[in-house]
This record gives C-alpha cells, structure tokens and sequence, in this order.
C-alpha cells in the first residue's frame, strides 16, 4: 500500500494508513528522498497516528529514512506515535534518535518553522552536518533573547510589507 | 484568551520598543484593578456562568457558589493589586478543604481560577477595546500576575492536598493550557507506576500538553524500577512531543538514582514545583514567542488545499 | 470464543493478521490499556524475526492458566536456520541482518514469561506468556 505525500509549502507530509510491509517502507523512503530533491524541502512530517504497533523493524525504519532525509537536507518530523504506542517502544528500549516528535500535525509545522527560522542550525541540516540534528526530539531548547528577536524579524518581513522599526534595527 | 497571550511577546519586542512596564505597573494597573472592583457584581456573574458552562463545582449550590466566588474574587483582585498571593493561596488551601467533602475535585479550583484569568482578560479587553495600545500594555501587567496567581494557587493544593490528590482518580492536573502536573506521592508499586504513565500519555494527547511538570516530592524512597520508570515516562512523552521536567528530587533520591547508575542525561530536573513550573512557562513561553511563523502557517495551509491535492 | 489461532507466517501482512489475532484474543481475556499494545508488539517482534530470519513459521496465540492465573500464551515456530549462541542473540544490540537487536531481549522485557529453544539447521521456537494481573 502506498504512503500518500501532500507537499506543504517547503515541507512534505506523508501519512502512513497501516502496517507497513518493507517494500512500502522502501517505496515510502525512495518516494520522499526524490520529492525532497526535487522540491527542496526543508522538512518531512510523517504521520503514524494510524500504527497501532511501532515494532523495532517499524522504528529502525523510520529512522533510517528520517537519516537518509536528512543527508538530502531536510528534516523529519514524527507525527503521531498514540500513548500505548510509544510507552511500549520505550519498554522495548526504542528511541528515536535524529527525528523530531511532535503531537500533531499543527505542532509539526511549528516545530520545523521553529527550526528553520534558526539561522545556524539551518545552516548545519542543509550541509548535513550531523551535529545540526543532534537536538532533535520534542523538547525545545532554551531560547537565547538574541534568537527569539532575530526570530520574530524574519518572521514578520515577509508577512507585513513594512518591517517594524525594530527589525530594521536589527537589519542594520 | 490565546489569541491574548500571544499578542504579548510579539508586541513587546516589535511594536512598542520602550518597554513601557513601569508606566503599566504604576498607572494602568491600579486603573485596572479599580475597573474591577466597580464592576464586581456584573464580573462575578460571568465568571460563574462560565463555571456553570464547564460544569465545575457541580456538587455545590447557586448559592455556595456565589459566595465562594465571590470571596474569591475579592482575594484575586487584592492578589493583583499588592503583588501578594499569600491571602489568596490559603484561601485556595481552606476552599479545598471545603468543596472535597462536597464532591469537588481539588483541580477544579485551578481550573475555576484561569476562568476568572480568563473572564477578567476578556472584560480587559471590552475595556480597552479602542485603545489597543494601552491594551497591550495592560495586558503585558496583567498576565504575568494572573499566571502567577494561578501557579501559587496550584502549587498550594499540590502541596496541601496530597491526601486529596492520592485519592484522585486521575491525577494529572491541567495548570494552564498545554501544562500537566503529574504530582506522584507515595511508594509507587510496577502497577500503579504503569497506571500513572499511561494517564500522563494520554493526558499529553488528550489535552494537548507541551510540557508535563512531574512532581516527585511525596516520593520517600526510590527503587531502581521506579528509576527506570521515571525516565521511560521522560522518554515516552518525548515520543508523543512533549517535554517533562522532574521536580522535588531529594538529595538522597538523587543519590540513589546516581548509585543505581540511572541515566539522567535526557531528564530536565528543577528544584521545587514552583520552579518547575516556572521553567514550564519559560518553555511554553518559548513556544508562544513561536507563534508568528504560527500566523504564516495559516497562509501555508490554506496553500496546501489550494495546490497539493493535484 | 476460539481459544486458540494458527496464523502462518511467510508475508508482511501476516504479521499484522497475527498481532490483531493476539489483540483480540487478549481483550478476551480481559487484558486492557497500554498490554494489548505490549502484547501486539511482542507477537509483532516475533513474527518479524520469522520473516526476517526463517522465511516462513507459524504463530499459536492460545489462552493459558495457571493456577489461579489466567493469561496469554504466544509460541513462534520456525524451520529455519536456527540460532548458534542464544546468550548472544538476547543480548541488546546484537543482530546478523543489520537489525537494532532489540526484537528478543526487547519481548523478553515486555512479556512475563519468555523461553526460546533452537537447533542450528531444524529451527526455532519462542515460547512467552503474559499474566492478567
Ligand atoms: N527465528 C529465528 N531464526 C533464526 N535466527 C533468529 C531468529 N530470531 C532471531 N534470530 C537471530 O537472533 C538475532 C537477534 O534477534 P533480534 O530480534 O533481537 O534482532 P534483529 O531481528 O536482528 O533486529 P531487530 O529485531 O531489532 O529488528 C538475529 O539477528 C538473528 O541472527
Ligand atoms: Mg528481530
């Protein structure tokens, strides 16, 4: 069966429907590495609110896609994983190393915004630095106020047709 | 009342560059508080529609409820104007003690404080409605005082009510939107622990927490099983994308973790409760700043039914 | 109330025909929350390490007492090539295929009873069980 990938401004969302077999997954990671090209996007969300089992297969595969992602210069987002769900891949002993968690799929797009508007990481994750995703996962970092300001200006250039007077500061 | 809270940060750095809290603090709020105590009758009925609305204190008569309410919100105010929440803290710790016996859960008293937040914010903004600038700044004064009370509110009953809470069914309590308390007291046994983790999971999806503050304070002792326990719990919410912070370790518990060998590096610890959930708002706070690229999203969105389902 | 399902393993998706067969024979059985999934990966594990490591086998998911005791019973059963050093295959982070090497120490954890018996060249058996409590 076949993922379904939406393309979301610079991000791709695919959405896993069930249990996936090895050529699905392979299908799945061959599909978002070529879109990532051809696209350039920055990030991947993949969807597993519908896996009511995240075995070690199912999670060694995911991360080898979120790694091969990540060499094509994006980010992967897991979207998803139910309660029982991860409490048993966390007894099982199974973490998610180099990919982002987040609950949904508002939560994603935050979590890659957030992410992309930081200028030094966004450097590290587009020369695949592997220091560039060593802080993946759910938990923010703490912000610095000189990356929150930066921030909130790149932020609001594009939006408004006129920068505020502070980001023109900052702009200088 | 999240569109509010978000306008805060936004405008403190962007449109009003001199940061104008002094002239809030001294001016504006007492004008504020004032406001609200002209208008107590008309703001105490609305605050209690919304608690009717939510069905909280359901065990209670119109009446008890008018005068609970009321004498809360006398205390409220005055917590806002001096600064000072003790009044209101024990008055918090005394209204527990009644409305348990009635049926009354002892997280409905938070609950019931962010509505008066929230009920008081939305008569803020009827308020100022055409001056949005002193708005903000009024605002900028007003919800770090709210949130504060609300925190010393729930910090007074985590800690005053252990009995009351070991005898909650579900003992995650909701501070704020997106923040769980999961405060754990006693001797924790593999059932109770698997009991507890499953209700913080699926209360992080249920009520779509960010941060989760466990409090392990009423913990005496510690095992290795609970150890491992507790950082499954860390390492399972991260799964779901939410952090957790530790809270109220003991010297000798951390001790023990270090001895038993537990691997804490992924574990945010934070001294007390309080601290804890101050480092939740910090963190919360990091996420509310987040929320312009939030705003743009809504353009993508709107993008992606418009050209991606080709 | 069957208590007892054969489901043959040799393809993908039967793994998922027999992690949803374990899933409601354990909600039979009165298992609830978080086990159901402990019990549908466990099987999951197992049945993959056939696929992956056997070809093709068998999964038995069956209802057990013991004593007063009631739980599940699942037994994996293969003809494969059989595992040389068991000692090594449960240690965590040990695999032949290129594998996390969680599958068998993994399940040993999440299960109450877990015992696996191989001979190189005839084949595996995993047999684990899971109490009500
Ligand atoms: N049914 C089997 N037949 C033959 N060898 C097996 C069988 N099950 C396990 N093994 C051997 O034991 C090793 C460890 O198994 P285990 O399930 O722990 O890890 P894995 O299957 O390699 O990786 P993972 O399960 O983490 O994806 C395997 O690599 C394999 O060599
Ligand atoms: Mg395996």
């Amino acid at each position: 069966m076949q993922v379904p990938i939406l393309k979301q401004g610079n991000y791709l969302i695919a959405s896993v429907q069930s249990a996936l077999s090895d050529d699905d997954l392979r299908l799945l990671r061959d599909d978002l590495s070529d879109r990532v090209g051809r696209f350039r996007s920055t990030g991947v969300i993949i969807d597993v609110t519908a896996l009511d089992v995240i075995d070690s297969f199912a999670t060694r595969t995911l991360q080898s896609v979120a790694q091969m992602l990540k060499l094509r210069g994006a980010y992967t987002v897991i979207v998803g994983i139910r309660p029982d769900v991860a409490f048993v891949m966390v007894q099982l002993g199974l973490t998610l190393a180099d990919v982002g968690a987040a609950l949904d799929l508002e939560e994603a797009l935050e979590h890659l915004n957030r992410r992309s508007h930081k200028p030094n990481e966004y450097r590290t994750m587009r020369t695949g630095d592997p220091r560039g995703s060593a802080r993946g996962g759910g938990a923010p970092s703490r912000p610095t106020l000189s990356g929150v300001n930066r921030r909130q200006d790149q932020d609001e250039k594009p939006r408004s047709g006129h920068a505020s007077p502070r980001s023109l500061e900052h702009g200088r | 009342m999240k569109r509010i809270v978000r306008r805060k940060p936004q405008n403190r750095d962007g449109v009003h560059p001199k940061a104008p809290s002094d002239e809030a603090k001294d001016v504006l709020l007492p004008q504020f508080v004032e406001h609200l105590r002209q208008n107590r009758t008309e703001l105490c009925e609305q605050w209690i529609t919304h608690i009717a609305q939510a069905e909280l204190l359901t065990g209670m008569s119109e009446e008890e409820t008018l005068t609970e309410a009321t004498s809360v919100y006398d205390n409220y105010v005055e917590a806002l104007e001096s600064g000072s929440v003790e009044v209101l803290q024990a008055y918090a710790r005394k209204l527990c003690d009644r409305i348990i016996p009635r049926g009354g859960e002892t997280h409905e008293v938070v609950e019931i404080v962010l509505l008066l937040r929230d009920t008081l914010a939305r008569s803020l903004l009827r308020k100022y409605q055409n001056d949005f600038k002193v708005f903000n700044i009024v605002l900028d004064a007003y919800e770090p005082a709210a949130n504060r009370i609300a925190n010393a509110v729930a910090v007074s009953f985590v800690q005053q009510q252990e009995e009351a809470i070991r005898k909650l069914s579900t003992p995650v309590l909701q501070v704020r939107e997106r923040l769980l308390i999961l405060p754990i007291i006693g001797v924790l046994d593999t059932r109770r622990a698997r009991q507890l983790t499953e209700q913080l999971l699926r209360g992080i999806r249920d009520r779509r927490a960010k941060v989760v503050v466990v409090d392990i304070t009423g913990v005496p002792v510690i095992d290795s099983k609970v150890a491992n326990h507790l950082v499954q719990t860390v390492e399972a919410s991260r799964l779901m994308g939410a952090s957790v912070i530790i809270t109220g370790m003991s010297s000798e518990i951390a001790q023990t973790l270090v001895t038993l060998g537990v691997d804490l590096s992924k574990v945010n610890t934070v001294g007390d409760l309080q601290g804890g959930i101050e480092e939740a708002e910090r963190l919360l706070g990091y996420e509310v700043l987040r929320d312009p690229p939030c705003a743009g999203m809504e353009g993508h969105t709107g993008e992606k039914y418009a050209s991606t389902h080709s | 109330m069957a208590d007892e399902s054969r489901i043959n393993i040799s393809n993908a998706a039967e793994i998922v025909t027999a992690r949803r067969q374990g899933r409601v024979l354990a909600v039979q059985l009165g298992f609830d929350g978080s086990e159901l999934t402990v019990i549908a990966t466990a099987i999951s594990e197992i049945a993959r390490n056939i696929l992956e490591h056997a070809k093709d086998g068998e999964v038995i998911i069956s209802r057990c007492n013991h004593r007063r005791k009631c739980g599940i019973c699942v037994v994996a059963r293969d003809s494969g090539p059989g595992i040389a050093d068991i000692d090594q295959a449960m240690q965590y982070g040990y695999s032949t295929h290129k594998g996390l090497g969680i599958g068998l120490p993994g399940t040993k954890l999440l299960m109450d009873e877990f015992h696996i018996v191989s001979v190189v060249g005839q084949g595996t058996t995993v047999t684990m069980k899971k109490w009500r409590h």
